[in-house]
């Protein structure tokens, strides 16, 4: 039998998504009432009033909430989900405006109709009356605090938080060189092609309510629904369709449409569905990546790092129910792979009136990663030195492995690498791209009249966070495997990645394994798909559940057979003696032999009965012992294991029209052992698009009123096919995790957290000067070009390769 | 985002469309296409009393070259002209310019009259109908009328067809020979709209001197711009100066795409390529 | 307020003939999902952006969000559902997506399949640059377009050796 394990197996979901079958949320309703929301139209303003008298004759209007309609604990404001010491001033939205709104988009009034024409004709007849407040925008202005966000919260700052190891004042004091950066990157965010999507039925008989959400986190919704409806956990199903993406803005939960559907459904006693419009995503569900930095970095003659300084200011909208989680994983794995010396860094994480931030792809580490890297580029040029060559140098090496960096990672658990060899990634990328070869593709682009340059980024990132995740295994009668795990799928191929570890831990084809995900009926312990976290941590625990039912399996198959369970093994769903081909069970059978209530329902059982009944002097199930052949698995690990990974990137620019053009896309990855070798490489090739998106083109764009000025696709710059690389080369290095039973890392996010540090890195090579800000358009890169021209002349014409701003 | 109701008709014939149109007056809105015109409902940003689609006209879906002029029926969509061959062989600068038109399926659907009738100023075919000197042939009850396309766009988003009116056809001069064309463009994305696009029209003389040279352009004025530069160019050729003397005379605005200075380098540098490329185009058309 | 005048639309979907009443202003793509109830033509943006939506009228490639359904009243249009075989197989295009990997989260993915049906009966042997240019108005998430680029070219491939036009 074949093993499945790095099998670059055909997905299972693919027959039926291509058909056309997939059921997405908004395919599944079609009986329900549909809903519309008042949204604000400003970024800050007192709700002075609410007239609803125009809507209220429109042809299906149904029901008109506002905040003073909701009752307990729905009244109240929406979970601060992950609360932290620093986070002294922590505020959240009400699930409708509670006389005041603080960014365009916030709901203030909920509309129920009979379908979603109607419902945004009553929308458009209610009369909201404002009176607008100044709107604090972007970084600068929080900062300045001359207006605020939430009138209790001084200076705009819900928290500051400093982690430090060693003495860093003195490490750069004693440095030979120091340099100062200013850096920043702008607001974007996941834009799935699914929006949002709540639909809520409730079953006043059975007194239950069943939910369908567009979420990476079913049973986070099960229990904040409950918790808001008064409700118990076990009267709440919460399933989790076909999601058509994610990237993190859907692990945010709950949004208030996840409370108030179930709520109007229970009170209107009508199934209630709420679909998301493309707008309604822009403005209403969450952005990301907005920081800026100021940097101080202290290194010898050689380009060591002897001590980083980084201070940064994180906008994260007007609140802030994610916690500082994005801020705290910029602080932590800003470090990548090297071992800085002494570290010091400080953020404040700010309020403004623009729409707030959770994790996107990355959390946090793109800018981390870019903070970083843009540092190591600036100490490479001040000393002449090549790039790779200082990265090395502060590399950890692997005999270093497990590395302490002394501090506080985002799961509350120390910031210790497990393992990695970064020396040899760079090794591979240097001989894929040809670093040290470039210099005469350089020159020949340059005879040619062409501008080019190379770049790198290196990174590292803490995968498989936990608490834990579980699974559930069962063998049925029939021989068919069902296999259940509470954490959600968003196009990760969890139905094929968790199948092929059960065929492999179980003996079974994987055509007889069917694995479902996100649903709390299934599977009610989770947490959910985020953090680069699934293979790893649903991986090992359906790993682990599956070992125990195989384990079980053997036990009741080896009494049956009359040998002993170590003289077993189980091929194709068949137990049988090692070498011995004569004496074997089925799987199924052995689910029927499990099971004492044996009644011979069908062919299986019959075939059951030819063997002894069992041991009349004890009882039919051991005290220890439960009917069944199930095993149930949960992973706890001690602490995340640490993928990486580096790459490199060749531009050229138009000297004319500046547009950036990539011309080779490289990457090296690390992320342990593959399950599945084209998942892994899917997930790489769309975080590259993701990280090209976010160097060259995607970036939120709010008018100092906080209104927001692309909101659709047409003016929010995701990538078509045209605007990514023709290739990602890819090549790959396995360190395994000793953290997990599959020695597997997360490889979620890989692809796009180097990404705008390594193009900055290639875009400055070509051009001479230092890029510091990201996303780079071509009128971003002409009026740079413009700037550095005008400051040479004023040099006297002096051509200086400046790094620092 | 669902657009707000209206009333709707849909006429199986010109007449029937031009009666109806004349009975709604200012509450009618002409639905060809729908590329443009749909967005702008769904988003609830107009909200007409009544639509007039025009879709089953489909008598007015030709493309045909006569003498001196490629006529486009209203209906024609932008696929139909593109692939037309005697339409590109006559004028060529229409391929050149409606490959640049959003993307294949939008072109599927869009027609070349109604992007013109949209009046927008990004647009590619405003300015090809700008730059030949065309028309547009305008009908309503009471009879028809021409509109140069010097007098046919008013504003941003807005042309010279009133109220009651249809747009039936825009006829476009053939290119005669010794004359070339180009279109070049900068977008953010391949199809977005132009951050900066330039058509250039150069004439010939037999000996290849530059007899004249003109360019439109997108993306930097409310309304398409022509600039004749054949006194900047010279019979000689200097296209460079060509471009100078056009970086001097647009005043584009910025935007969240690309600052004025950028849109105002960009139309020097496409100028300069424009230009070359419809006089080697010349070169070989005479 | 007075219900909205509804129109009859008769619409053939995937050669079946279907008569629905709507409203003038319900878009193609809501009566595809919701009155005829195939749901397999997804939503991502309804300003003709992402193409998720994309059908084929009359076999040509069409954004469903930025038609009305009264505009399709006698048209032939073909969606996602309607591309498998006869005999109930994967059609060549979508064989070669499940090849290569083409999809991840499949939202998108019917508007590709939609399109790039089309593009190969009109190309059935297209270079890789004209297989980017026939996926080159689809938005994709996911995949970051590579495996999207190697399917055209393996349907292509596929539809070679099966010895049909698609």
């Amino acid at each position: 039998m074949t093993r499945m394990f790095g099998e670059p197996v055909t997905r299972v979901e693919d027959d039926r998504l291509l058909r056309g079958h997939g059921a997405y949320l908004d395919d599944l309703g079609h009986d329900a009432l549909a809903c519309a929301f008042v949204r604000s139209p400003h970024a800050h303003a007192d709700v002075l009033d609410v007239d609803v008298t125009g809507a209220l004759d429109v042809d299906g209007l149904v029901a008109i909430y506002t905040y003073e309609d909701l009752p307990g604990r729905l009244a109240e404001p929406l979970p601060l989900l992950i609360p932290h010491p620093a986070l002294t001033h922590g505020r959240t939205q009400y699930a409708l405006a509670r006389g005041v709104v603080n960014h365009v988009g916030e709901p203030v009034v909920m509309v129920v109709a009979r379908d979603r024409y109607l419902a945004e004709d009553a929308a458009e007849r209610i009369i909201v009356t404002y009176r607008p407040l100044p709107a604090v925008v972007g970084i600068p202005a929080a900062r300045a605090a001359e207006h605020l966000v939430h009138p209790d919260v001084p200076g705009n700052v819900a928290a500051n938080l400093v982690q430090a190891v060693g003495d860093v004042e003195s490490a750069l004091a004693g440095a030979a060189h120091l340099l100062e950066l200013d850096l920043s990157i702008e607001r974007s965010a996941s834009t799935p092609m699914e929006g949002r999507g709540v639909l809520a039925r409730w079953d006043p008989e059975s007194h239950r309510l069943r939910m369908w959400t567009s979420t990476q986190t079913s049973t986070g919704v099960r229990a904040a629904v409950a918790a808001k409806l008064g409700l118990a956990l076990v009267d709440v199903d919460v399933i989790t369709p076909d999601v058509g993406g994610g990237f993190g803005v859907k692990i945010m939960h709950p949004w208030p449409e996840e409370l108030l559907a179930p709520w109007a459904a229970m009170l209107l006693g009508r199934p209630v569905k709420f679909v998301e419009d493309r707008r309604e995503h822009f403005i209403s569900s969450a952005h990301e990546r907005a920081q800026q930095h100021h940097v101080r970095v202290g290194f010898d003659n050689d380009g060591h790092v002897l001590g980083l300084d980084v201070r940064f200011w994180h906008d994260h909208g007007a609140y802030i129910p994610y916690g500082l989680i994005v801020p705290i994983i910029t602080s932590t794995q800003l470090l990548g792979p090297y071992k800085p010396g002494a570290y010091r860094v400080e953020f404040d994480s700010l309020y403004t009136n623009t729409l707030m931030v959770t994790p996107y792809r990355g959390a946090g580490r793109p800018q981390g990663v870019f903070v970083m890297e843009r540092t190591m580029d600036a100490i490479a040029a001040f000393l002449g030195l090549d790039r790779a060559l200082v990265r090395e140098r502060n590399f950890i090496r692997p005999d270093e492995m497990p590395y302490d960096h002394g501090l506080m990672f985002q799961d509350g658990r120390p910031l210790i690498y497990d393992s990695g060899d970064y020396p040899a990634s760079l090794e591979k990328l240097k001989k894929l791209v040809g670093w040290d070869e470039f210099e005469h593709v350089r020159d020949a682009a340059r005879a040619d009249g062409r501008r080019v340059g190379i770049g790198l980024a290196c990174y590292v990132e803490g995968t498989g966070v936990g608490p834990y995740e579980g699974g559930h295994v069962v063998v049925e009668t029939t021989g068919k495997v069902k296999v259940a795990t509470g954490l959600t799928t968003q196009g990760q191929g969890h139905q094929t990645v968790f199948a092929q570890i059960v065929a492999d831990e179980l003996g079974v084809p994987m055509a007889d394994v069917e694995v479902v995900t996100g649903d709390t009926r299934r599977f009610g312990y989770a947490v959910g798909t985020f953090a680069s976290r699934a293979a790893v941590m649903s991986g090992s625990a359906i790993a682990l559940a599956a070992r125990a039912a195989r384990a079980k399996a053997l036990k009741v198959a080896a009494e049956a057979l009359e040998v002993d369970a170590g003289d077993l093994e189980i091929v194709d769903g068949i137990v049988r003696v090692v070498g011995s081909p004569g004496a074997a069970i089925s799987l199924g059978t052995v689910a029927v032999l499990s099971n004492p209530l044996r009644y011979a329902f069908d062919d299986a059982a019959k075939a059951a009965t030819q063997f002894a009944v069992g041991d009349v002097s004890k009882p039919p199930v051991a005290e220890d012992d439960e009917p069944g052949v199930e095993g149930r698995g949960f992973f706890s690990p001690m602490q995340s294991t640490f993928a990486s990974g580096m790459h490199a990137v060749v531009v050229e620019t138009d000297p004319d029209t500046a547009e950036i053009k990539i011309l080779r896309y490289c990457v090296v990855h690390d992320c342990g052992r593959l399950i599945n070798p084209r998942i892994v490489e899917g997930q790489i090739h769309g975080g590259v698009a993701q990280g090209v998106g976010g160097a060259l083109y995607e970036r939120m764009v709010y008018d100092e009123a906080g209104q927001l000025q692309n909101a659709s696709f047409m003016d929010f710059l995701m990538p078509y096919v045209s605007e990514v690389p023709e290739r990602v080369e890819i090549d790959h290095l396995e360190t395994p995790s000793p953290l997990n039973p599959l020695g597997i890392k997360g490889a979620g996010e890989a692809g796009v957290i180097p990404g705008a540090a390594a193009i900055a890195s290639a875009i400055q090579d070509a051009e001479g000067f230092a890029i510091t800000a990201m996303p780079i358009s071509p009128s971003d890169l002409f009026e740079l070009r413009r700037r550095h021209e005008r400051a040479a002349r004023a040099n006297g014409g002096s051509h200086e390769r400046s790094t620092a701003e | 985002m669902k657009p707000p109701p209206f009333g709707y008709a849909r006429p199986e014939s010109v007449s029937e469309a031009l009666s109806t149109l004349a009975s709604l007056g200012p509450d009618g809105k002409v639905l060809a296409g729908g590329q443009s015109l749909l967005p702008l409902l769904s988003m609830r940003l107009a909200a007409p009393h009544h639509l007039v689609d025009v879709n089953r006209l489909a008598e007015l879906s030709y493309v045909t070259v006569d003498a001196d002029r490629v006529r486009v029926g209203a209906l024609a969509r932008h696929s139909r002209v593109l692939a037309d061959a005697p339409a590109q062989a006559a004028q060529p600068l229409l391929a050149q310019a409606l490959r640049l038109v959003a993307h294949a399926t939008i072109r599927n659907r869009g027609t070349t009259v109604g992007s013109i009738v949209h009046a927008d100023p990004s647009g590619e075919m405003t300015a090809v109908l700008s730059l030949l000197g065309g028309w547009v042939l305008v009908a309503s009850s009471s009879g028809r009328r021409t509109v140069a396309a010097g007098e046919f766009f008013l504003g941003p988003l807005e042309s010279a067809v009133r109220p009651g009116e249809l747009a039936i056809e825009a006829c476009f001069p053939v290119l005669p020979a010794g004359a070339g064309t180009a279109f070049v463009e900068v977008a953010r994305r391949h199809g977005d709209y132009a951050v900066c696009g330039v058509a250039a029209l150069v004439e010939v003389d037999d000996d290849g001197g530059v007899r004249t040279a003109r360019a439109a352009y997108l993306s930097v004025a409310p309304t398409p711009l022509v600039l004749d530069l054949t006194a900047d160019v010279g019979a000689s050729g200097d296209f460079a100066n060509g471009a100078a003397s056009a970086r001097e005379r647009v005043d584009p605005e910025a935007d969240i795409h690309a600052t004025a200075d950028y849109r105002r380098h960009l139309a020097g540098v496409l100028t300069e390529r424009a230009l070359r490329d419809a006089y080697r185009a010349a070169l070989g058309r005479r | 307020m007075t219900e909205e005048q509804l129109h009859d639309v008769r619409l053939t979907v995937n050669g079946a003939a279907h008569q629905v009443r709507v409203p003038a202003r319900r878009l193609l793509s809501d009566c595809l999902r919701h009155d005829v109830r195939l749901t397999g033509t997804h939503v991502g943006c309804e300003h003709g952006v992402c193409g998720a939506c994309t059908v084929l009228v009359d076999g040509t490639p069409a954004r469903s969000c930025l038609i009305l359904a009264v505009t399709a009243d006698g048209l032939d249009i073909t969606t996602v559902e309607g591309l498998t075989e006869a005999d109930g197989s994967l059609s060549p295009v979508q064989q070669a997506f499940e090849d290569c990997h083409g999809l991840q989260c499949g939202f998108c993915t019917p508007g590709f399949l939609t399109t790039i049906t089309a593009g190969l009966r009109r190309k059935p042997d297209p270079t890789e640059a004209e297989a980017r240019e026939m996926i080159g108005g689809n938005l994709c998430r996911c995949t970051g377009y590579q495996n999207i680029v190697r399917s055209v070219l393996r349907a292509a491939e596929i539809a070679r050796a099966r010895g049909s036009g698609s």
